[in-house]
């Protein structure tokens, strides 16, 4: 069969869209990079670093892997979902409203 | 096309019976088929083997319901099942027993063979491996397969 | 290479060895474990290098292959029955991954009662799981499909897993003579697996399986209904350069056509009941009623054209089908009925029948009662062949 038509073919499955891969696979790796969850945040955990205590807690229970060794939250990812405040043992992290 | 059946009982070889004769067919440049009544197989119940010869490719895959020749692997099946049900007249029967033909009463239309294969088997192999000496038996009195070609599937 | 009497279990062992998989999930099932078992074999003697995954389940066995296939291996794993039943969402995601497996079912009835002979229901069941499924009547054909399999799934234009169905017990545990080919020469056909599906790679990394929205997943299964549509040009072509090569082929390697040149009339159906077939075909021959068959070696992707094309002007069409769309009639029915609804066959009448089920023999009497029923004008949907 000429190559052509096979092309034609794929195109129509497609529909024309290049992200559309045989058996749906993602080519370029880091692509949760690209989606900046920070966006979906109501609440905003604000560290008061005199009391903390640098235990770790808030790192090891942050789901997004949002929160850095220095114990900062990254807020282009941070949804707000407010488990460091939750699990800080010394309740050194609060949960300020976003909206003002 | 010839059709065998074989009656044994779970463990005594009816299956491998069939193999050995399918094997020794195919060195006598037929075609063959040979598989078991597919059941839940235990040791000591009644299980049938089939097999078919034939210088044509085989193409019937059904079960053997009238075969030319049934071979019993055990005796006291006799009186367990209808060892000849089905057998065509004329047909061949070949039974491991000490009792004599005419001792059976099995209807005159088949040609009834008995062989002492326990005795036999005893005596040669000191184990009761009935099928060697019935497919012997097989060779002499049928010429289904050569006693050639059935010696050489011991080769395997 | 001399033939060698040998059980159909062996037979497609045999051909997986010589295809060389680097991995094999198995778990034991009714009629399909000589299958696997015979491997294990091969493998214990170093007769070729595989890895064998004994796995908990068949669901874990097909996520076993899905897994090995996706690090850039062939893989092979066979089942039947409520194993293939298990393993239903996975045969999904195996296709929709486009992971070119192969696995051999011997098809066996599904419970409830439980039953562990023969007949279609456990693959027809698994129709629309995006496998091509191809059904075959000997030990040689299982043998020589297995190869083929290979061949059709790693095609790049296809990339679909294959499930290769034989008969449990009626087909799996006969002996009979095959030809097993040469190493040499299967290599020549099917070379060394250089894989052109996506795989992980360290060195590339990709995602694979991830989610897909409402506005992609709908192109994804287009483009694997179009893969599964070119496939039908691919099996035939691996047919016929399996038929250049080994001197042997299937029809077309969709349908396969037994004395249709004259007929009247015909038998449309798969597995070992169209070699069955052939002996009463010829049988009514003699008769004087001018009978043929076309068997169904491809059920998916459905040969419709091939069918429609070889029954154009036939007086009539009996189809027999080892299973049941409960409610309704057997699929291979519906299938070649909606087939021949082209407007071009012009066949007259198409008769059902379902037979064979849970291992009943279907003996040259059943066939014939089908054939006769539909000629004299006697055949419905679905007539039950006791």
């Amino acid at each position: 069969m000429p190559r052509k038509k096979k092309t034609k073919k794929v195109r129509k499955g497609n529909g024309n869209n290049p992200e559309i891969t045989v058996g749906a696979i993602i080519t370029k790796p880091g692509s949760s990079m690209a989606n900046k969850t920070g966006s979906w945040r109501e609440f905003r955990p604000v560290r008061d670093p005199s009391k903390c205590i640098k235990c770790g807690f808030c790192w090891m229970f942050c789901p997004d892997n949002a929160i850095s060794e220095e114990f900062v939250a990254d807020l282009d990812y941070c949804k707000g979902c407010g488990i460091c405040a939750q699990e800080c043992p010394v309740k050194c992290i609060v949960m300020k409203k976003e909206e003002k | 096309m010839i059709e065998i059946k074989i009656w044994g009982r779970g463990g005594q070889g009816a299956v491998t019976t069939g193999q050995i004769i399918a094997i020794a067919a195919l060195h006598d440049r037929k075609n063959c088929q040979t598989f078991p009544n597919f059941g839940v197989e235990r040791r000591g119940a009644p299980v049938e083997a089939f097999v078919r010869i034939d210088k044509e490719p085989i193409r019937l895959r059904s079960q053997i319901y009238a075969p030319d020749i049934v071979i019993v692997l055990d005796p006291t099946l006799i009186n367990a099942v209808d060892v000849t049900k089905g057998l065509k007249d004329g047909g061949t029967i070949i039974i491991n027993t000490s009792k004599k033909p005419k001792d059976l009463n099995l209807d005159k239309k088949f040609k009834v063979y008995t062989v002492d294969a326990t005795a036999v088997a005893m005596e040669i192999f000191k184990r009761p491996i009935v099928n060697t000496p019935l497919l012997g038996a097989l060779s002499a009195i049928t010429k289904a397969v050569s006693l050639k070609s059935m010696q050489l599937t011991r080769a395997r | 290479m001399a033939k060698q009497v040998i059980e159909a279990s062996q037979a497609v062992a045999e051909a997986v060895k010589l295809c060389s998989p680097s991995v094999i999930a198995t778990y034991p099932i009714t009629p399909q474990t000589h299958i696997v078992e015979h491997i294990a074999d091969f493998v214990s003697n170093g007769d070729f290098d595989a890895e064998i995954i004994d796995t908990e389940s068949e669901h874990s066995s097909m996520s076993a292959c899905i897994g090995a296939q996706g690090t850039g291996v062939r893989t092979f794993t066979a089942t039947a029955s409520q194993g293939l039943a298990l393993m239903h969402e996975m045969l999904f995601v195996a296709s929709g991954m486009r992971l070119p497996i192969v696995m051999a079912v011997a098809n066996r009835a599904l419970s409830a009662p439980i039953n562990i002979w023969n007949d279609h229901q456990d693959s027809i069941s698994e129709r629309d799981s995006g496998w091509i499924q191809l059904y075959v009547e000997s030990s040689q054909e299982a043998f020589d499909t297995i190869i083929q399999a290979y061949k059709i799934a790693e095609n790049k234009n296809v990339l679909l897993p294959v499930m290769v169905c034989l008969d449990g017990f009626t087909l799996s545990h006969v002996w009979e003579p095959v030809e097993i080919a040469k190493q040499s020469k299967v290599n020549s056909f099917l070379p060394k697996y250089n894989p052109i599906h996506a795989f992980l790679d360290p060195k590339k990394p990709i995602t694979q399986g991830p989610v897909s929205y409402p506005d992609t997943y709908m192109h994804f299964k287009k483009m694997q209904h179009d893969a599964m549509k070119e496939s039908i040009d691919i099996i035939k072509k691996v047919n016929s350069e399996f038929r250049g090569k080994f001197k042997r082929g299937y029809g077309d390697g969709l349908i396969e056509l037994y004395r249709m040149n004259d007929a009247d009339y015909a038998l449309i159906g798969m597995g070992t009941l169209c070699s069955t077939a052939r002996v009463v075909i010829d049988n009514l021959r003699k008769e004087g009623i001018k009978a043929g068959m076309i068997k169904v070696k491809t059920y998916r992707p459905f040969p419709s054209e091939a069918i429609s094309k070889a029954a154009k002007g036939l007086k009539g069409i009996a189809v027999i089908d080892r299973d049941i769309s409960t409610g309704y009639e057997g699929a291979l029915y519906s299938d070649t009925r909606s087939a021949l609804c082209d407007g071009k066959s012009e066949v007259g009448t198409i008769s059902g029948f379902i037979t064979g089920l849970g291992g009943r023999d279907i003996t040259p009497q059943h066939i014939e009662k089908a054939l006769k029923d539909m000629i004299f004008g006697k055949g419905t949907k679905e007539d039950w062949l006791f």
